[in-house]
């Protein structure tokens, strides 16, 4: 999924300091799962903002709602009537940044802002910690790797073995983040797979990932 | 010859091969580089020019390489993939060639976050293997990554460098049948303290037939102080300082640290030179230049033997 996080509150109060009311919506998608912009975030958000105006003297209106999706027409669509009905200064998102951006793409005088920072694509370790586990590279070859990621976890994204700096199962960068070229190594020795690990892995090709430019998928067959 | 660098000549007389380092300053100065540069000339027969190391701007390293041949000095072009993606490592060495640089050292890089501009966005297009891959095609097809004919082929001798201390430890050797597969004519080590470790490493690369295949050249650097060597202890990763070291220069004057450092690089030297495989020294004294000719001398390698 896309793991996310809320923006500090004073980044957030920065963001509203001119507004008196707001629209702030949430995703029941992955920022619900990674308990960062879910309906139960919304509401928080929301009262921590309402408090902070009213100790400054300026309260501020709020209106909450949290759509199926923020990554889906069908479903901003649904922001269509409240929108129109309420003249709100400005939409506030709680999805990861495809949230607001469809937001502004849909609604063109509204003015949008996120609250979260969008992080990474990863999962959950344990109960309030996630990584990252891929970079979207847009052509998968984790297989060559004992199925570990490199290009995300490596923080040199090198192809061909750990660097200098792998100490005690641990990259150069931190003693918290695990050296993935150590865990692919004790992988594919637990496979009978290291010789392949000698093997030159040559140029990877980009032109799949973000440097070939902004991507699209077309499906003609779904296509209507 | 694949070169004819005078290191790759050295080698090929069945010399043993002495080089140097010099980092570049975080300045314009060209004096600097002629102050430092000074003493490393005659004593070694080629100088590492580092690239941005530990990830701090400083003065480009192809510059400074053509300085050093304004010098009499030859230079070993270090080159990370940290700072640039294909299209400019390519061009930098073309451009090196056309310079008269000979030797290419082909690195990772440090991670910027050591470095003094860590919110940098780093490139690594392509790791160091891929880097020797490059120079090696770029010098025997006269060919660019994407096949591309050069109109005028460069001539490099390839070095790299291996960490024998890093983890795994069982891999490192691998990793160094890797660089030779990759194309890689002469490899440095990381510094060597753990000398029992490092028998066991190039054991392991003598009985896969390695030390045939390219030059290994074992990395010294002398320990100035026990400030330093605990500094390297604790603080460089892939590093692997024992505590006898750290004993030994504790046990004499304050002020007498660094010859004690010295006196323990000599001995190094001497030990490495025995070892069947080990083709050369690389003596990396950092901020210690004036100091490597009593290195290299103490160990008995001076004056440097002459090739033609």
């Amino acid at each position: 999924m896309v793991v996310a996080e809320s923006k500090p509150i004073e980044e957030i109060l920065a963001m509203v300091a001119d507004f008196d009311k707001i629209l702030l919506t949430g995703c029941k998608g992955c920022v619900t799962v990674c308990n960062a912009g879910g309906q139960k975030e919304v509401g928080i958000l929301a009262s921590a903002l309402k408090i902070a105006r009213k100790k400054e003297g300026r309260e501020i209106e709020i209106e909450e709602i949290t759509l199926e999706r923020q990554c889906d027409p069908e479903y901003i669509d649904q922001l269509e009537e409240p929108i129109a009905k309420n003249n709100y200064d400005a939409v506030l998102s709680m999805a990861c940044s495809v949230g607001p951006q469809y937001i502004a793409n849909r609604y063109e005088d509204t003015l949008v802002y996120p609250c979260l920072n969008t992080t990474f694509i990863g999962g959950a370790l344990e109960h309030g910690v996630w990584a990252e586990f891929c970079q979207a590279c847009g052509s998968c070859g984790i297989h060559n790797f004992g199925a570990l990621c490199p290009i995300a976890r490596c923080a040199k994204s090198l192809l061909n073995g750990p660097c200098g700096g792998s100490a005690g199962g641990k990259c150069e960068i931190s003693p918290e983040t695990d050296c993935v070229w150590h865990l692919i190594y004790e992988r594919m020795s637990r496979l009978g797979q290291l010789d392949k690990m000698a093997n030159v892995v040559m140029f990877k090709d980009w032109t799949t990932s973000r440097d070939g430019g902004p991507r699209k998928i077309v499906r003609e067959d779904l296509k209507q | 010859m694949k070169a004819g660098s005078h290191l790759e000549k050295m080698f090929a007389a069945g010399h043993f091969a002495v080089t140097g380092e010099l980092g570049p300053p975080r300045g314009a100065d060209a004096g600097h580089i002629h102050e430092k540069a000074k003493y490393l000339k005659g004593i070694v027969e080629s100088v590492n020019v580092t690239d941005n190391q530990t990830a701090v701007v400083r003065m480009a390293s192809m510059a400074v390489c053509r300085l050093l041949l304004d010098m009499g000095i030859e230079p070993n072009l270090q080159m990370v993939c940290r700072d640039r993606n294909r299209l400019a490592i390519q061009a930098d060495l073309l451009g090196a060639s056309a310079l008269g640089i000979k030797n290419v050292l082909c690195l990772s890089g440090d991670h910027q976050k050591f470095g003094d501009h860590p919110q940098a966005k780093n490139v690594f297009d392509i790791d160091s293997m891929q880097l020797i891959a490059t120079c090696k095609k770029l010098r025997d097809e006269g060919k660019l990554i994407n096949d591309h004919e050069c109109e005028g082929v460069p001539q490099y001798f390839i070095g790299a460098a291996v960490n024998p201390f890093a983890d795994p430890f069982d891999f490192r050797v691998t990793r160094l049948a890797k660089k030779i597969k990759a194309g890689v004519d002469f490899l440095q080590t990381q510094c060597i303290y753990n000398m029992e470790k490092f028998r066991t490493y190039i054991q392991q690369a003598n009985d896969l037939g390695l030390t045939e295949k390219c030059y290994i050249m074992a990395g010294i650097t002398p320990l100035k102080s026990v400030g330093m060597a605990r500094y390297m202890q604790k603080f460089v990763p892939g590093l692997d300082v024992p505590e006898d070291y750290i004993e030994r220069l504790k046990g004499v004057d304050k002020k007498k640290q660094g010859d004690e450092g010295i006196k323990i690089a000599i001995e190094q030297i001497q030990e490495v030179k025995e070892m069947k495989g080990i083709a050369g020294v690389h003596v990396m004294a950092i901020e210690w230049e004036e100091r490597v000719e009593e290195i290299v001398s103490g160990a008995g390698l001076l004056p440097r033997p002459e090739v033609s």
